[in-house]
């Protein structure tokens, strides 16, 4: 079936030395899980675990980041395993976009069937249990004993600057991105720099208006479906741009230290397409949680 | 070491310095390594689930309570589905993916390997977390392990106890686990083939893994946000799962089922993906239909992700809806028929014999299609009104899963051992296993279809006297089958230690693809110059 001769890729693939970093970062998330769960059903030591877990995360992060960048920079990398890198970070985004798709799945199941069929339900039926329901549409908190008065989030005041403010910084990347590829640094670290900055406004933005919500509209996570569906979308992926916003902040200060030049940089591919994966989420939450 | 290797893979095995002992496991980055560690986390696995199901079958053994309170009943069964499921037949699954794909496509090694290596070491801390509340209870902490079945269902999942906040929490590791292992095998498939081989040359237990790996990533993020929207229902005071507060209890079924239906191919696509390979060595034919079989795989990877709600017929579902999924469910049996003709095929006029691998093959067929033809009968609404959350679906599942899964994954490992210890394992032995299992597997199973069909429903502890005998003769048949196992964990211990005759490196007289050029045991390093595939 086979001869044997030389691979068409002319190296050797890197496969790199035994590494204590994967185990003891599972070492930590089960401190981590343990101590969350203790927490939340109030038993005293959970805190203490989950400290000690997110010590070991922080450290296991530095030091096997830390690994792969001095590979990089070493050269241990040829073309070969950075298309693995590619290719890995493609199907990372792809699961990503399936954990948000449960999300909006949950939203647009609630509000296309099961709230609609409720207020047709109801009446047909001459059901009492929830005689509020009638008359109610999407935004909603239910009627029962649950049920609880806010005013739902406007779209065209901060979730409107927040888009203009995540549209450019995805802007702003690419033309960093284009800086890398003619060699200009000055333009990379600018763009980089200006992304940074837009990333991290649009979160001090979104925290005012979480403290708006709940100060001011009545708006909680206990705020019925709405409000549930509201915070975990809007919550998520506030929590995707803090991961993309400290990313792109390590890829700046390597770019100060003058890492990647035209043809090697996946880390800085890698957290930009991460950046516009999220800038299309907020597209889509915009649009179905803000707007309509 | 087999001398003919080390001149056809090019190379002597690295001298390069790793550590020994304990540590060389925790930190290794070799897929042979990690192969081997999650072939032996999911026999250690089996065996705890096993255990935990066999007191189940022994409360069941008579009518009316004997040995357990109903709650630790609860827990026991769906802490035993979890186990099988995430921690014994996955886990198999990817620690032949491990062993096998780098082998088979001729790469020198998975393309992440320390990401393979975490991807493995997610396991244990989750299946702790999920088992551990089961210690915990006995010193007064908590109310025991999750007792909602594997299924989470809301609202019961709401109001349960700590154990259904350990369980959501290994779920989310096992889930990081899994979409992990994906990557690494889509990656390694996609970028690590050797020259020449071609996608429509990819042996087809790397092309049913593949698509399986897909299904991971599409489906487990899935569940990990119905998990987390439980998460938040349950101590955050949101109301996902509410009717009270807007939201509706079977939203959740809707999205553990997105989830929980594809599961089932990712359990079977790498068994179906073997079984040709194991079929075509013992019929010394080539394979039939290989174009159709990678086909079928596509066909039902796209399939199982748009048929879930044959789950809940019964919830209340609009007439359109039950009729879409019925025939959508119905029309997954159009490929599953075309893998069956191309396996009867491939034997048909072959050359066969029968050694320990083509018998479980051959088995898995027979049973197998029993799963496939009883789960027509529950994808009929009509029937499945009277069939629901009766025995007769947990017969139906079994027959899918163990005689589909797990006796395909013991097809794999009979017919890998050779290759991955350089021993032969008994033949006698093995026979043994494989008829004790087939006869008490039916002798579990079967009555259990009779009982459903009677209408004994699933998960209770306690049931009416007609049901008894059938009750009786389904927990012999368990026990029979569990202890018949311990036979497959000695002949496996056997070759590992070095007893048994050599294995050469084309083990099997028939055996063709790139695995069998190397010697048996491989080198720690294989393929480190990649062969050409013409
Ligand atoms: C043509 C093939 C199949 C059809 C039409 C089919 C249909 C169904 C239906 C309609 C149910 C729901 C029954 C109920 O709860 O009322 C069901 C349950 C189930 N099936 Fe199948 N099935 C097929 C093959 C398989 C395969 C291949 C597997 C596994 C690898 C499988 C595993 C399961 C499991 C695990 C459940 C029950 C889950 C639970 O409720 O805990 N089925 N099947
Ligand atoms: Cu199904």
């Amino acid at each position: 079936m086979s001869t044997h001769s030389a691979s068409s890729h002319g190296t050797h693939y890197y496969v790199p030395r035994p590494s204590h970093y994967p185990v003891t970062l599972s070492g930590a998330l089960f401190l981590l899980a343990l101590g969350f769960v203790l927490r939340i059903n109030g038993f005293a030591p959970g805190p203490w675990f989950m400290l000690a877990g997110a010590a070991l995360i922080l450290y296991v992060l530095f030091g096997w980041f830390g690994a792969i960048i001095g590979e990089s920079v070493t050269r241990a990398y040829g073309r070969w395993e950075d298309q693995s890198f590619r290719h890995g970070m493609v199907w990372f985004i792809a699961s990503e976009v399936a954990f948000f798709a449960a999300f909006f799945g949950a939203l647009f199941y609630v509000r296309v069937i099961s709230v609609p069929d409720l207020l047709n339900l109801l009446p047909n039926h001459g059901w009492t249990l929830y005689p509020d329901y009638q008359g109610l549409s999407w935004p909603q908190s239910g009627a029962g004993p649950k049920a609880m008065a806010f005013t739902p989030m406007g779209a065209w005041g901060i979730p409107a600057l927040n888009t203009a403010l995540l549209l450019s910084s995805g802007a702003t990347v690419t033309w960093a991105h284009w800086g890398l590829l003619k060699n200009n640094r000055f333009q990379l670290n600018l763009g980089l720099f200006l992304t940074v900055v837009l990333g991290f406004t649009f979160l001090g933005f979104q925290a005012w208006e979480y403290h708006h919500a709940y100060a001011e509209l009545g708006l909680t996570l206990g705020a019925g479906v709405y409000g549930a569906t509201f915070f975990m979308l809007t919550g998520f992926h506030g929590f995707h741009v803090t991961l993309g916003a400290i990313m792109l902040t390590v890829i700046l200060l390597r770019c100060l230290k003058g890492h990647f030049d035209a043809d090697n940089h996946f880390a800085f591919e890698g957290v930009a397409w991460y950046w516009h994966f999220v800038d299309v989420v907020w597209l889509l939450l915009f649009v179905f949680v803000y707007w309509l | 070491m087999n001398t003919a290797t080390t001149t056809a893979n090019g190379h002597a095995p690295h001298g390069e310095h790793h550590p020994a002992g304990l540590l060389r496991w925790l930190t290794t980055t070799n897929h042979k390594d990690i192969g081997t560690m999650y072939l032996t986390f999911a026999l250690v696995m089996f065996f705890v689930g096993g255990a935990m199901i066999l007191a189940v079958r022994a409360e069941l053994f008579q009518p009316g309570m004997q040995l357990m309170q109903p709650e630790f009943f609860n827990q026991l069964i769906g802490v035993h589905a979890l186990v099988m499921i995430f921690a014994a037949l996955m886990p198999a699954a990817t620690g032949f993916a491990n062993w096998q794909i780098p082998l088979m496509i001729g790469a020198p090694d998975m393309a992440l390997p320390r990401l393979n290596n975490w991807g493995f070491w997610l396991l244990p801390p989750a299946a702790l977390l999920l088992t551990m509340p089961f210690v915990l209870a006995l010193f007064g902490i908590g109310d025991g392990a999750i007792a909602t079945g594997w299924t989470f269902y809301a609202p019961l999942s709401v109001q349960g106890g700590i154990g259904v906040d350990f369980a959501i929490f290994a779920v989310h590791i096992l889930g990081i686990s899994s979409i992990l292992g994906s990557i690494n095998i889509i990656v390694t498939i996609f970028n690590m083939r050797a020259p020449g081989m071609t996608m429509m040359k990819l042996p087809l237990f790397c092309w049913g893994w593949l698509i399986t790996a897909f299904l991971l990533i599409a489906t487990i993020p899935v569940l990990a946000g119905a998990v987390t929207m439980l998460l938040t229902d349950r101590h955050f005071g949101t109301h996902f799962f509410t009717a009270a507060g807007g939201g509706d209890p079977i939203l959740f079924q809707h999205l553990f089922w997105f989830f929980g239906h594809p599961e089932v191919y990712i359990l079977l696509l790498p068994v179906w993906g073997l079984m040709p390979h194991v079929l075509a060595t013992f019929s010394r034919k080539p394979v039939y239909g290989y174009k159709a079989q990678v086909y079928g795989f596509v066909a039902i990877g796209i399939l199982s992700v748009v048929v879930w709600a044959h789950h809940f017929f019964t919830a209340g579902l609009p007439v359109p809806a039950l009729l879409y999924f019925m025939y959508s469910t119905m029309s997954i049996s159009l490929p599953l028929a075309v893998l069956f003709f191309c396996w009867i095929a491939t034997m048909w006029r072959g050359a066969m014999s029968f050694e320990t691998p083509m018998l479980f093959a051959t088995g898995f067929i027979v049973l197998f299609g029993i799963a496939g033809l009883t789960g027509l009968v529950l994808a009929d609404v009509a029937a499945d009104a009277q069939y629901h959350h009766s025995y007769f679906v947990v017969a139906h599942f079994h027959y899918a899963l163990f005689a589909g899964g797990i006796m395909g994954v013991m097809t794999g490992v009979y017919y890998w051992l050779p290759k991955w210890t350089g021993r032969m394992y008994s033949e006698t032995l093995g026979k043994w296993h494989f008829w004790l299992t087939v006869l008490s597997f039916n002798l579990t199973f079967m009555p259990q279809f009779f009982l459903g069909l009677a209408g004994m429903p699933r998960r209770i502890p306690d049931y009416a006297l007609q049901f008894a005998e059938f009750n009786a003769i389904s927990t012999v048949g368990a026990f029979i089958l569990g202890i018949s196992q311990l036979l497959f964990a000695w002949n496996i211990v056997q070759c590992v230690c070095g007893r048994g005759a050599p294995a050469e490196s084309r083990a099997w007289e028939g055996a063709e693809g790139l695995e069998w050029e190397l010697s048996s045991p491989p080198p720690h390093h294989s393929w480190e110059i990649q062969p050409r595939v013409k």
